[in-house]
């Protein structure tokens, strides 16, 4: 049994639904993303949320799966101001669905001004409706900075619990100062720019199991949606116990997620 | 739990990964070939200076190999930056952004 707590599921076929289930997924949850072209409207975003807050969970539930969300404009949509506080104006009108958790994926990705600008917009609407907020980490050689950046915004607003936000995306370098400032960190299995399941069971090793998850962010790249049941392979394999096992796959996302009130495994 | 100590000996590590890691070394020696087999522009790309600088990390005998090369390969400035010209990472840090350590 397992939780895949950050997956692009409109960017994934029905058939994957149904393998997940069948490598014993339960619930997922999806941020909002970037469709690897800018929208060229606000009203993009509005279909777009519809997607996630209705057609989504529906087509999960056919496979067992409950499917929950959380809204933002991505940081790689963020570089035009305006146009994002316009999506940005959007969201509230989402809020009282049941499956919205909360805010995001925000965060940086070039660690632009633009961007800073558009992330200190989300963190305040967070912090105004008492939301739970989950963070994307830039990529690669932008990483360290840019978490290093979202941090110092997150600690300015000072209504916001760094334990009720995720800082997803963490790699050895940037694990330990997440879980210093009193984040979740989140592991992303992810080919190439992220972690391996190797390196991910590595993680866990050397910081241990306390706010620490693994998801696959399988999007519409390369990537693999069941590369949470792949960790746990791993894991086993390693020798970690099923304890160990279910607490970084299952508990520690239910743990996470069960503070917004609204997440629900069966 | 503080952290969850690797429970597999060293032997068994290396039993269980060994050839898959062999194959690794031999996908990078590889690489470093083709590279010197192709003609055009390329030799001073500063993407491979970093590679043979994460090279040399590999060997140099001190623990934490992966974070140090993540930090070799990290923007160490601390600004964020005027506009965002691009949306993609190249996985090393360009010698014009002025953040490379
Ligand atoms: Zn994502």
């Amino acid at each position: 049994m397992y939780i895949d707590p950050h997956i692009h599921m409109v960017s994934r076929t029905t058939d994957d639904y149904q393998r997940m289930a069948l490598a014993g997924c339960v619930a997922i949850t999806e941020p909002a993303f970037w469709p690897g072209y800018d929208r060229s409207s606000p009203e993009g975003f509005q279909d777009y949320f519809r997607q996630l807050t209705d057609f989504e969970p529906k087509r999960a539930a056919q496979y067992g799966i409950r499917h929950h969300t959380w809204l933002c404009i991505n940081p790689k949509e963020a570089e035009d101001p305006v146009f994002a506080r316009e999506v940005i104006a959007l969201i509230p009108q989402f809020l009282d669905c049941p499956s919205v958790l909360g805010i995001g994926e925000i965060g940086l990705n070039k660690n632009s001004r633009n961007e800073m600008e558009i992330l200190e917009a989300h963190l305040e609407l967070a912090a105004s409706r008492d939301l739970m907020v989950l963070v994307h980490t830039p990529h690669l050689e932008d990483k360290l900075k840019g978490t290093r950046l979202i941090m110092d915004a997150i600690k300015n607003q000072a209504k916001l619990d760094p334990s009720r936000v995720l800082i997803d995306h963490v790699e050895e370098h940037t694990v330990g100062i997440v879980l210093e400032r009193g984040f979740w960190a989140g592991m992303t299995l992810y080919p190439d720019t992220k972690c391996t399941p190797q390196r991910a069971v590595d993680i866990f090793e050397m910081h241990g199991t306390e706010r620490l998850w693994m998801n696959s962010a399988g999007d519409w790249g390369q990537s693999d949606p069941l590369a949470v049941p792949k960790a746990q392979l791993e894991m086993r394999a390693r020798g970690h116990d099923e304890a160990a096992v279910r607490k970084v796959s299952f508990d520690n996302p239910l743990a996470f997620l069960s503070q917004s009130g609204r997440f629900k495994v069966s | 739990m503080a952290h969850a100590p690797t429970p597999l000996s060293k032997r068994a590590l290396i039993d269980r990964s060994y050839l898959e890691h062999r194959a690794k070394v031999l996908d990078l020696a590889s690489f470093l070939d083709r590279i010197d087999r192709a003609s055009g522009e390329g030799a001073d790309d500063f993407r491979m200076r970093a590679f043979e600088s994460c090279c040399a990390l590999l060997i140099d005998g001190q623990p934490n190999r992966a974070q140090r090369i993540l930090e070799l390969l990290s923007d160490h400035s601390t600004e964020p930056i005027a506009r965002a010209g691009t949306k993609g990472a190249t996985g090393a840090v360009p010698p014009s952004s002025g953040g490379a350590r």
